[in-house]
């Protein structure tokens, strides 16, 4: 059975705290890392899927939470 | 009044509440495969780290065959509490509003706190997690409140996480499903400082009446 292989790409909705983002910022001058803003931490989950039409409803249903979480699907099929 | 324990993999405090329950009828634990919740009342979801917490806490265990049934059952009226993953659970399974993020300090906190419940009284129970932040947008915070949609609160100075209103409690909007992230089945023996957590059984079972 051919697949498709994507990426997804799951970070916390702007406006919420993101205390792993505000604790990786605080640690960089300490590490000589002057001038990084802004930093959100999220995660990536790799997949190879049957059906890479579905990967939306997938997303919404259990690798991302809407509510506090958006998400980026990234075929590597080079489909859009 | 007979009780109901989920007991999904990973689950770590099915048996403090089963004894809860147990001080207020007759208690049985529900295997996560399980889907037959005949004769059963009201139902716990209890603490722990269901199906590891992998991927965000509660989001597999939503799907095991003993949270299909208690879906079903939450739906035709039947009561139903969530307790700390119990409740990150139910929120997963969209059976209560909301979300539980990452504590604000990220430590896992373990201590016992002040609670206030709905009508007023001030209840000394534990809370340890890691994952309790409660989050809904500012609109529907403000449409919980407005409906008494708030069961119970951190009192002031207790919030171990950062909170949003200093919720620690919520139940949905039929009244039936309640979750909170404080623990009320480790406050039920004087031996360990408390029996205020009865009363948060109690009012389940009142809810039932």
């Amino acid at each position: 059975m051919a697949t498709t292989r994507a990426r997804v790409l799951i970070r916390p909705k702007e406006g919420i705290l993101d205390p792993q983002g505000k604790a990786v910022e605080r640690a960089l001058p300490a590490l000589g890392f002057e001038g990084i803003e802004h930093v959100r931490v999220g995660r990536m989950v790799e997949l190879e899927a049957e059906d890479p039409e579905r990967l939306g409803e997938l997303c919404e249903k259990l690798l991302a939470n809407p509510l506090i979480e958006d998400y980026e699907i990234e075929r590597l099929d080079g489909a859009p | 009044m007979r009780w109901g324990v989920l007991q999904l993999p990973g689950s770590c405090d099915e048996r403090d509440a089963l004894h809860a329950c147990s001080l207020l009828g007759e208690a049985r634990l529900v295997w996560h495969e399980e889907r037959d919740l005949d004769g059963i009342d009201a139902v716990v979801v209890p603490g722990g780290f269901s199906y590891g917490d992998y991927l965000r806490a509660g989001a597999i265990a939503r799907f095991s065959p003993a949270m299909e049934a208690v879906a079903e059952f939450a739906a035709s009226g039947g009561p139903v509490l969530g307790i700390c993953n119990g409740f990150q659970v139910l929120c997963e399974a969209g059976l209560l509003p909301g979300a539980l993020l990452l504590n604000e300090d990220l430590r896992f906190h373990c201590r016992q706190l002040e609670l206030i419940a709905e009508d007023g009284a001030t209840l000394s129970i534990p809370a340890k997690h890691g994952e309790g932040r409660y989050y809904a947008p500012d609109g529907a915070l403000d449409e919980l409140e407005a409906k008494g949609q708030v069961a119970y609160r951190y009192a002031p100075g207790e919030n171990p996480n950062g909170s949003a209103r200093d919720i620690a409690g919520v139940r949905n909007e039929a009244g039936n499903v309640v979750g909170l992230m404080p623990h009320p089945e480790h406050a039920v023996d004087p031996l360990t400082g408390s029996t205020d957590g009865l009363k948060v059984f109690e009012a389940v079972a009142e809810a039932l009446a």
